[in-house]
């Protein structure tokens, strides 16, 4: 320690230390916060001999201030000289995990369990199980609480007489006379479980649990739900009947609506456990109960599992127990008097139709389905219609378009916009269902209406709509049915819609292609640099620097330049900025040899910049991060490159030329897909020479 | 859903008056029935007055019997006479106790009991709005009322009667029942807590031996309201009852009253929906305090602890409450924690928003208050004259100006030299924080520094990795060092940037590998 050495004067520790003691709260938080760069000025002994003691002693401090040192703590194991000092750790972490507030505490938890790990055997009996023992014999109930966090840590890594007596103090804890501490044994009871000797399990955890599941309260009770997965998971099959079950078929019944939802909510996992034969004889009647519970959130919670529930089902019997009796439940469900118990069905009653088949989807899933189509709550034909895929796939969508396009016209009417919002989104979706003929048909006319919305957010969507059902359906779809109504909208004397053509180009003209933006659309955006309205005009400058791209250089340099140039000169200062901008943006200033080759993959250009620029590129760019994906080639991403103006987000390829043939199989990056206009560069390594 | 408005369309979101006024019906709630066999149709018994006096027992054990059956109410039409028969009979069953002597005998005892058990215990319904927000919304009232209130008001003669013998009672009104009871205070039913706190109020008073209990239960349900679950609808109802419990304490107060005090009570004023019950509250602060002066202390100290950070509503409730306390603090006492509560209060003072500042100016128009602070002006002025000093010149707020003019006179007037001492050192005092200020920039500067150069140990405890230990002599040459210790992920990164180069430019190779710990 060199360097700390000689800082001696320079960083005593009196000096840290008043600034963690120092009055203003924020302050002493900041202080907090970088306690580890305070640990490294003054070096591990120090460490250990002046700070930690000080930390333990003096700290009565704001949770937050607390909450932050117990979060650092845990990753302290270095600064202290490695993993045989990690023990000095453990005294202000004690202290810390008796704290009443519950965020403190539990941070505290999860960095002592975090350092349990940096124990060696040795130092976990000497210094770490007594520190759980004190805990779970503490006076106040919130050091008991965090003991029942840091049983299972140490348990596999102890003495088998230490086992024992973890064993015993996590008996007491379960039946500790203060609820919270019930809870907390409760919420452990699974995880404990997993590192016991199956023996134990059967002779300590099942009694345990069985009188968790019955405690008097309700908030204790569910908890020995969740536990209840983790122990049928660990007992073999022939024990689960006598030791588990009774206490299964009672929380299915419990008198507490809390307890028999979460019964419902871990159903699937439930049923995972128990397998198939206890499931036939026994969660199927109980699952039909929750199904037709009197509390609504139970019979959502049950709602939500039906289709998980029918697909766990064993092969041999999943059918006639489905028909006989899940589907009558169900029936019951789609008229329910709760909108929640409804929509949660909605949300998976079409994932049935692949397990039931063709002919049982028809005869008796479809009129549900319809039912629910015609539903008086948005929310359900919403979760109807999103879902459809799955559908498409047994009986084709043509048995529901007839039902369906009433449905969807009345959510594109929808007085609430975000209910509008969220057919639009399926949109592209059900397209692709219905195929081009019947979009045309029916639904293209409530595409275009979207676009002359009263809500910005909706036209925002309806133009991102388009361009990806143009993606969808292709150019020449696109030249045939939108293009000229988006381009008829320029004329239009509201000066909002004359912008959503603007906006419409912005998305659309990579997608339609040079050729189709260059003749149609290059000419209408330029028009519109004539608009009265200055905000019609600023967009105009700032479509041409989006389209750019697309365009050919001819047409950047005769046409477009001169009209930004125009427009540079404008009266308003708006629309001057964003001209001026333009301008200055990339496709006009770039040096040329920048752009030495563009290639397209996957319908969109990449631009090959010469290796030179690469290196520039790096070297002026030094904060960009590397992503590697593959051997081959590594991803930079570069959050406010240098073509931040024009690119909110602009990702750099590498590679070596050998792999262009694997950059064009790659999926379409995130990246790429999102609805902005991000632009890729790809940039060509030649290999190295062989020498 | 065609004929919407144009301003509908535009504004999905409908005014929450609105919406309220849509929802004119009153929403119940109720989860006591649960279908097990329909109800058997109930038949009509004699009236008890009519019934021979030997007959008579027998026939109130009948009827408490009958009101057994409990009925579905979100089901308006069913059972109504059956309904009604119950009502009746509970109307009848509830004078019977209330007006006769000599009726609570022995046997009678199980069959009341059970009968209110059967009838209140339930499991609360699912709150029907997840984020109910007590001060806004209408709260959902319990289905079964009609029944129930009577329920509850034949438990309240029941206990209430002359005849009433706790001794008895204390078999079937036990551990158990009080707990039970006591899960009804999150009713959200306003009503029904009314009757819950009367009825807990007297069980109280009758049972000694259930007190320590219920007193703990209350701590547990409080315990769970902060740390845990953040809702229960009975706070208020609870505090109040604990209330006149406090004021019944005997001296001197047993460590687990002070427990109590410091560990729930305290805690308790963190909660976000103190408004509904910050009365009730303060009310049993203060009635320790009258009880214990010697509490204030660490009182005081908790309430600081606990401070309001944003919420400035809360903050006035806080500075209510710290002057109730001072209405009844002792001199000695006041000496103890004047310095840590004037600093808050002078933060306070500073307050931007108004209400804030000015609830604390209003300290000085207590008398009493104003006398302590005159004992101890020499302590006081120092830490409170920065602010007022500053505010007096830049606070928005005309009405807090023209407070703190006033209170800056009246300190002046308490001890004028100190005040003229005050006023001219302000500037250097002023220009002594802001040289602090920035010393300690430059500490930390400093000590970025070290780290930055410390990259290994930097990312190595970002990551929790037991690591290498050779991270204490790196303070020089980071950029070998970076490469040094890599792992796999690094290493290729690297060697791409080479590739890259093949060259070797080493100004690209620098670029990746500063770039590496950012990567993950």
């Amino acid at each position: 320690m060199a360097g700390a050495d000689g800082d001696d004067s320079l960083y005593p520790i009196a000096v840290l230390i008043d600034e963690l003691r120092n009055e203003d709260v924020q302050l002493r938080l900041n202080s907090i916060k970088k306690l580890s760069t305070i640990a490294l000025a003054l070096g591990v002994e120090r460490t250990r001999t002046e700070l930690l003691p000080f930390l333990t002693d003096t700290i009565y401090d704001e949770d937050e201030v607390l909450l932050a040192l117990a979060e650092q703590l845990g990753n302290f194991t270095m600064l202290v000289g490695g993993p045989e000092y990690v023990h000095c750790l453990l005294p202000p972490l004690e202290s810390l995990a008796t704290v009443e507030e519950t965020v403190v505490r539990d941070k505290a938890v999860e960095s002592l369990r975090k350092i349990s790990q940096e124990h060696s055997p040795v130092d976990l009996e000497v210094h770490f199980e007594p520190l759980v023992k004190r805990l779970a014999s503490g006076d106040w109930f919130t050091s008991r609480t965090s003991a029942c966090g840091l049983f299972s840590v140490c348990y596999p890594r102890v003495s088998s007489t230490v086992k024992a007596e973890i064993r015993q103090h996590f008996r007491t804890l379960c039946s500790d006379d203060t609820p919270m501490v019930r809870r907390a044994a409760a919420s452990k009871l699974g995880e404990f479980a997993k590192v016991l000797e199956l023996d134990y399990v059967k002779s300590d955890i099942i009694s345990l649990f069985t009188a968790l599941a019955s405690d008097e309260q309700d908030s204790v009770r569910l908890l020995a739900v969740e536990a209840c997965v983790s122990i049928a998971t660990l007992l073999p099959q022939e024990d689960l009947e006598t030791l588990v079950m009774p206490t299964l078929r009672q929380a299915a019944e419990d008198k507490s609506w809390r307890v028999r939802y979460m019964v419902a909510d871990k159903f699937s996992e439930l049923q995972k456990a128990v397998g198939p034969e206890i499931t036939k004889n026994d969660l199927v009647p109980a699952f039909q109960n929750l199904l037709k519970d009197c509390e609504a959130e139970v019979r959502a919670a049950a709602a939500n599992k039906v289709k998980e529930f029918c697909e766990n089902l064993p092969e041999d019997s999943r059918e006639q127990i489905i028909m006989t009796h899940i589907l009558p439940c169900v029936k019951e469900l789609v008229s329910d008097t709760n909108q929640h118990v409804k929509s949660a069905l909605a949300s998976v009653i079409m994932g049935l139709s692949t397990i039931l088949g063709k002919d049982n989807t028809i005869e008796h899933l479809l009129p549900l389905f319809l039912a629910q189509l015609k539903d008086e709550c948005p929310e359900v034909r919403l979760n109807i219609i999103s879902n459809l895929d799955c559908v498409n796939e047994v009986i084709g969508i043509r048995q529901l378009s007839q039902s369906l396009l009433p449905a969807i016209v009345e959510l594109a009417e929808d007085a609430k916009w975000r209910v509008r919002l969220a057919i639009i989104e399926y949109m592209p979706l059900l397209a692709g269902q219905l195929g081009v003929e019947f979009f045309d048909e029916k639904l293209n006319t409530l595409c275009m209406a979207w676009l002359i919305d009263h809500v910005y957010a909706i036209r925002e969507a309806a133009t991102c709509n388009l361009m990806k059902l143009v993606e969808k359906f292709g150019a020449e779809w696109a030249q045939n049915t939108i293009v000229p109504k988006v381009l008829g909208m320029a004329n239009d004397p509201n000066y909002l819609h004359r912008m959503t053509t603007l906006f419409c180009i912005n998305a659309l003209s990579e997608a339609c292609g040079q050729d189709i933006t260059t003749k149609q659309m290059l000419p209408v955006v330029l028009k519109m640099s004539n608009d009265q309205v200055a905000n019609v005009r600023f967009n105009v400058a700032k479509s041409l620097q989006k389209i750019g791209p697309v365009l050919d250089s001819n047409a950047l340099q005769t046409e477009v330049k001169p009209v930004l140039e125009k427009l540079a000169t404008d009266t308003d200062m708006d629309v001057k900025y964003f001209a001026q901008e333009a301008i200055s943006g990339k496709h006009f200033c770039l040096p040329l040899e920048v752009i030495e080759r563009s290639v397209q993959v996957g319908g969109r250009v990449f631009f090959l910049p010469t290796r030179q620029n690469l290196l520039c590129l790096l070297n002026a760019k030094r904060d960009c991060s590397v992503q590697s994906f593959d051997k081959e080639i590594m991803w930079l991403s570069y959050p406010n490159s240098i073509y931040q103006t024009t690119l909110p987000f602009c990702t750099v390829l590498c590679c070596n030329t050998d792999c262009i043939g694997l950059i064009k199989e790659l999926p379409r990056p995130v990246v790429m897909g999102t609805s902005s206009v991000v632009k890729v560069l790809l940039i060509i390594i030649p290999p190295p020479n062989p020498r | 859903m065609s004929a919407i408005s144009a301003s509908e369309k535009v504004d999905g979101f409908t005014r929450k008056s609105m919406r309220k006024a849509q929802k004119q019906r009153k929403s119940q709630g109720s989860s006591q029935y649960r279908t097990q066999s329909a109800p058997v149709e109930l038949s009509p018994l004699p009236q008890l007055k009519d019934a021979p006096s030997t007959e008579q027992q027998e026939l109130f054990t009948q009827k408490l019997q009958q009101c057994c059956m409990l009925f579905d109410f979100l089901d308006s039409v069913t059972d109504l006479k059956s309904k009604e028969i119950k009502r009746a009979t509970l109307n009848e069953l509830v004078d019977y106790v209330s007006t006769n002597r000599g009726v609570l005998v022995e046997t009678a005892y199980p069959e009341i009991t059970d009968m209110i058990c059967t009838n209140i215990f339930r499991t609360l319904p699912p709150s029907e709005n997840p984020d109910f927000d007590p001060e806004e919304d209408e709260p959902t009232l319990e289905a079964s009322w009609p029944h129930i209130q009577l329920v509850y008001e034949f438990l309240l003669r029941f206990l209430e009667n002359p005849d009433f013998q706790p001794s008895i009672a204390k078999r079937y009104i036990d551990q158990k029942f009080v707990l039970q009871l006591l899960e009804l205070f999150d009713s959200e039913d306003p009503r029904e807590r009314d009757f819950l706190k009367t009825i807990l109020h007297r069980i109280y008073g009758k049972f000694l031996g259930l007190r320590a209990f219920i007193r703990k239960q209350i701590n547990n349900i409080f315990l769970r309201f902060i740390y845990e679950t953040e809702h229960f609808n009975g706070v208020a109802e609870l505090l109040e009852i604990l209330g006149s419990i406090i004021n019944g304490f005997a001296l001197p107060l047993k460590a687990e009253h002070k427990q109590f005090l410091m560990k729930v009570l305290i805690p308790l004023h963190t909660a976000k929906a103190l408004s509904l019950f910050h009365a009730q509250l303060a009310y049993c602060v203060v009635q320790f305090l009258e009880k214990d002066p010697t509490l204030t202390e660490p009182v005081i100290r908790g309430l600081l602890k606990f401070w309001p950070k944003t919420c400035s509503q809360k903050e006035v409730m806080f500075l209510g409450e710290i002057e109730e306390i001072l209405d009844v603090i002792e001199p000695t006492q006041f000496k103890k924690i004047q310095e840590p509560l004037f600093k808050q209060i002078s933060k306070c003072v500073a307050n931007p928003h108004f209400q804030v500042a000015e609830r604390a100016l209003y300290f000085w128009n207590n008398e009493y208050i104003l006398s302590l602070i005159e004992e101890n002006i020499d302590k006081i002025l120092p830490i409170m004259f920065g602010s007022l000093y500053r505010i007096s010149k830049e606070h928005w707020n005309p009405t807090i100006v023209a407070l703190v003019y006033n209170v800056l006179k009246t300190l002046m007037e308490m001890n004028c030299t100190l005040f003229d001492e005050l006023t001219s050192s302000y500037k250097a005092d002023r220009q002594r924080e802001k040289k602090k200020e920035q010393e300690r920039d430059e500490l930390w500067k400093q000590l970025e520094e070290l780290r930055l150069s410390n990259p290994t140990l930097v990312q190595n405890n970002c990551h929790g990795l037991p690591s290498v230990q050779n991270n204490n002599n790196n303070n020089s040459n980071n950029n070998n060092n970076n490469s040094n210790n890599n792992n796999d992920h690094q290493d290729k990164s690297v060697d791409a940037a080479a590739v890259a180069t093949d060259d070797d430019d080493p100004d690209v190779s620098v670029a990746a590998n500063e770039s590496t710990p950012c990567a993950k």
